[in-house]
């Protein structure tokens, strides 16, 4: 059911979009204003979810140590698993921002009689996942020849390489067809693995939905339907030179494709999809584990109540001196029962 | 409780979740799966909130009117304290890669012990209380309303989680269920929902320094008796010293050692090697009836708690004026120490930075929490030979070691271990590959749950672990899991006996007495478990 509200609603934006600038003509409201809208939306939601982050105290040093840890010098240590220094804490993240180094690790568990607990190495959503976030990056880079005139080479590079199996015309872009597969298998995994489909909410299915229906716009745009490709620079160079025009004929699904982006940018900031910017943040892997060494100052650190020795002495005294056991002040000097203190 | 069979108990074991969603499914509290509600008595001692009696079992909880609003109000307020939950409220993404992950999950089948699910149920009163996408959308974003059924729910599953931190190993952000397990904690013992298994070591920790309750001139006569026993297999007593001022170091165990078998074994290993130093060497080690227990309760109660227990290691450090600080065998004790001492209850510069008065090693990596692992300082012994072993009294032992949660996973603590043990032992063998490490699993019972009452669960949880040790019984005939954790020695050894009869636990330093030869001792005839030793059977 979630699944299916989710794809209700990327339906409808698709019908928001096509009604709008296809059959009631409001071109300049989907081409200018939304967009517009959605990138700053996206990046003040951006800012001040990071900003918000940033603003919570991290008083202790809960470093998830995968690995050996400084220790005595003829024990070799784990720097890029259980980093002492900074470097070391550059790598680890370095790891496990572009190579997702700890999903990486993912196993998959099958019991058998026996009894027996198998464990077994399991890359697949590894592997999917770093496929559909590299090819995302490829095309968001790829698009960059929209944006800027003339086109650097870097982005120029990007294109043909990525176009470089020249099948079909206009040539069929690899991460076209990458991303889908990597996205059809996220999907799909959520749908049909049992335990994953029962964590699944509406906030998982829709983001999916939303960016398989991107790409399929895209796509839809590039080889089925015609757009035109000069008016469409022409509009997107005005929208980053701030003098905003909007061609004729660009058609229709070229609103849809720039709708259900926007609707993506806006979406960002509120949900999960800020993983993106908390991937940084994580305490448990960007700090280093190095608080038996070096120290380490809480914030908001306050006293607390404890109880002395004193105050121990005076409960158990009488019992200590019988059992021999060494006392501050004598038995018979006992006066007032000292107080715990603040 | 009676539970099922082993094989019985295996077989109902399934990872197919009900068709139903979760939200819809509520927490049905099933008798051996929870421990008992914390003791009025004991919460008033440590002045926890909301002391009463009730039972999880009934219906009403006998909450404070305003519950709700204290656990928000506690909510909010934890989110701006702790970066680490307000990410782990926000990134998830529920990819699911920690579903499996966790020894409850794999043993009960039950959903909500994936960590994903754990941690959602906190996350869906977030965002149905406190973010706007949430109060607006309302279940379409994963929100929904805090009720007494989702506080029972909370409470449940919260109590079922070890805070042994397996599945951030495998979470491509590192969220951690045990930080949110912890904070999930301290928001249920706002409303004086506490178990007694923790409520009361806490009071006792709190009040006569171990959590067993036991008072000085008992724990003195704990002690004295383990020296009874050495004097009787070796026929030298060793002389301990209690809250002796002046001494070099103050040696601080988890009270287990002292008080719960196999642990009391390691006690005496300790015992002997502080003898054997003291002989050799002149060290001066002194124990505290005070500051007796290493086992932080108070961290699995609230950060609060763990920092008014923790203090005393320190006070009791500068009053008796040693030079640095030794720690037992013990998971969570270190953990804290590890990640949390200094922090709380530093700067202890009041003693030295750690120097080994017999090898001169300086101990860089504990320069500012002034305490020293047990194990690493003996490793550090046997590494500059300092010590004389007759591996041979410990040949009849085919080992495995089992690392503990905390020391892996909350310091990276594995060669030092696997360095003393190679050192006292011949046959040793790993568990498979996976099982290990920084991906040890739990022993079932850590984190207070280490219950009576709470068999099941514990049972369910420690099949993970038991199962590995399983696979090295069956291959190489092991029959000792040795560990260096005072919750594992007591959880595995009931453990690992359900799912593997004839395999039992040790802590190193049973080994290390076993094997460490003391000035001028008689020839022993048993180990320190009173067995025969190898090759003295026939003198009998």
């Amino acid at each position: 059911m979630k699944a299916i509200y989710s794809l209700f609603l990327v339906f409808a934006l698709v019908l928001v979009a096509m009604f709008g600038a296809g059959a009631l003509g409001m071109e300049y409201l989907f081409g200018v204003l939304i967009p517009y809208l959605a990138v700053l939306v996206f990046v003040v939601g951006f800012v001040l979810r990071v900003v918000g982050w940033g603003k919570s105290a991290v008083p202790f040093r809960i470093t998830t140590t995968c690995g050996q840890g400084r220790s005595l010098p003829w024990i070799k240590q784990d720097k890029l698993e259980n980093p002492s220094t900074t470097g070391g804490v550059l790598g680890r993240m370095f790891f496990e921002v572009f190579l997702f180094r700890s999903l990486f690790r993912n196993t998959k568990v099958e019991l058998h009689d026996g009894p027996r607990v198998a464990y077994s190495s399991s890359k697949w959503l590894w592997l999917f996942a770093i496929l559909f976030h590299y090819t995302f990056l490829v095309i968001f880079l790829r698009h960059m020849r929209f944006f800027t005139e003339p086109v650097p080479f870097p982005f120029e590079m990007m294109d043909r390489l990525d176009s470089m199996l020249q099948i079909g015309a206009p040539a069929l872009y690899l991460s076209s067809v990458i991303i889908l597969v990597a996205l059809g298998y996220l999907l799909l995994r959520r749908l049909f693995v049992p335990s994953v489909r029962y964590i699944s909410q509406p906030a998982d299915y829709f983001p999916l939905y939303l960016i398989i229906s991107v790409v399929i716009s895209g796509i839809m745009m590039r080889y089925f339907v015609k757009t035109d490709i000069m008016a469409v620079k022409e509009l997107t160079m005005g929208l980053v030179t701030f003098r905003p025009v909007v061609p004729e004929g660009i058609g229709t699904v070229f609103y849809v494709h720039l709708f259900l982006v926007s609707s993506l940018l806006i979406y960002f900031p509120m949900s999960k999809l800020m993983h993106m910017g908390g991937v940084f943040l994580s305490p448990t892997r960007n700090m280093t584990a190095n608080s038996r060494e070096v120290r380490h100052v809480n914030p908001w650190n306050y006293p607390v109540k404890v109880h002395t020795y004193e105050a121990y002495e005076d409960e158990f005294r009488e019992k200590m001196v019988e059992a021999g056991l060494p006392v501050v002040k004598p038995l018979d000097e006992t006066s007032e029962p000292a107080e715990n203190k603040e | 409780m009676a539970i099922q069979k082993p094989d019985v108990l295996f077989k109902g074991i399934s990872h197919r979740p009900p068709q139903k969603d979760w939200m819809d499914v509520p927490a049905q509290i099933k008798p051996g799966r929870y421990c008992y509600a914390g003791d009025p008595e004991a919460l008033e001692y440590v002045g926890l909130p909301n002391p009463r009696k009730w039972n999880p079992l009934d219906d009403d909880w006998k909450l404070p009117e305003n519950w709700q609003e204290i656990v928000i109000g506690g909510l909010k307020e934890r989110l701006e304290k702790f970066r680490s939950f307000k990410i782990f409220m926000d990134v998830c993404v529920r990819c699911g890669a920690c579903a499996d992950k966790c020894h409850f999950f794999i043993g009960s089948g039950d959903p909500k012990n994936m960590p994903v699910l754990r941690a959602e149920l906190l996350r869906s009163i977030y965002r149905g209380e406190i973010t706007k996408a949430g109060k607006i959308l309302g279940r379409f974003a994963g929100g929904r309303k805090l009720t007494e059924e989702v506080l029972k729910e909370i409470w449940y599953y919260y109590y079922q989680c070890t805070e042994c931190r397996r599945c951030s190993v495998f979470c491509p952000y590192g969220i951690d269920q045990a930080e949110i397990t912890i904070i999930g904690r301290e928001l249920l013992n706002l409303l004086g929902l506490n178990i007694d298994w923790i409520a009361k070591p806490v009071a006792n920790c709190y009040r006569t320094g171990n959590h067993l309750g036991i008072q000085p001139h008992a724990f003195k006569d704990m002690i004295d008796f383990f020296c009874d026993d050495i004097e009787e297999i070796c026929g030298i007593r060793p002389e301990p010293t209690f809250n002796k001022v002046g001494a070099d170091i103050l040696f601080v165990t988890p009270s287990g050692d002292v008080f719960a078998d196999p642990g009391t074994y390691t006690c005496m290993g300790y015992l002997m090697l502080f003898h054997y130093l003291k002989e050799e060497y002149g060290l001066d080690v002194t124990w505290s009836t005070y500051a007796s227990e290493g086992g932080n309760f108070g961290f699995f109660t609230s950060h609060e708690m763990m920092k008014r227990l923790n203090a005393k290691m320190y006070m009791e450090a500068k009053r008796l004026g040693v030079k640095w600080i030794l720690g037992g065998e013990c998971g969570h004790m270190w953990r804290v120490i590890h990640q949390y001492m200094d922090t709380m209850n530093g700067p202890a510069d009041f003693l030295d930075v750690p120097v080994s008065p017999i090898t001169g090693t300086r101990f860089d990596s504990a320069a500012t929490t002034k305490m020293v692992h047990i194990v690493e300082f003996t490793a550090d012994l046997i590494k500059n030979g300092k010590l004389k072993f007759d591996k041979s009294r410990n040949a009849a032992i085919k080992a495995t070691f089992h690392d503990s949660c905390n020391t892996s996973r909350g310091m990276g603590f594995f060669e030092e271990p696997r360095y003393v043990l190679k050192s006292v032992l011949d046959n040793i063998y790993e568990m498979p590959e996976g099982t290990t490490k920084e991906q040890t699993f739990c022993c079932g019972g850590g984190s207070g749950l280490n219950a009576g009452e709470n068999d099941e669960i514990r049972m369910m949880g420690g099949l993970p672990r038991a199962n590995a040790v399983k696979y090295v019984h069956d291959k190489h005939g092991v029959n000792m899991l040795s560990c260096i954790c005072a919750i594992d020695r007591a959880t595995l050894t009931q453990s690992v006996n359900y799912w593997v009869p004839g395999v039992e636990v040790c802590g190193l330093h049973e080994l290390v007495g076993n094997a460490l030869i003391l000035p001028g001792e008689q020839e022993r005839e048993t180990d320190l478990r009173g067995e025969t030793l190898p090759g003295k059977e026939e003198e009998e």
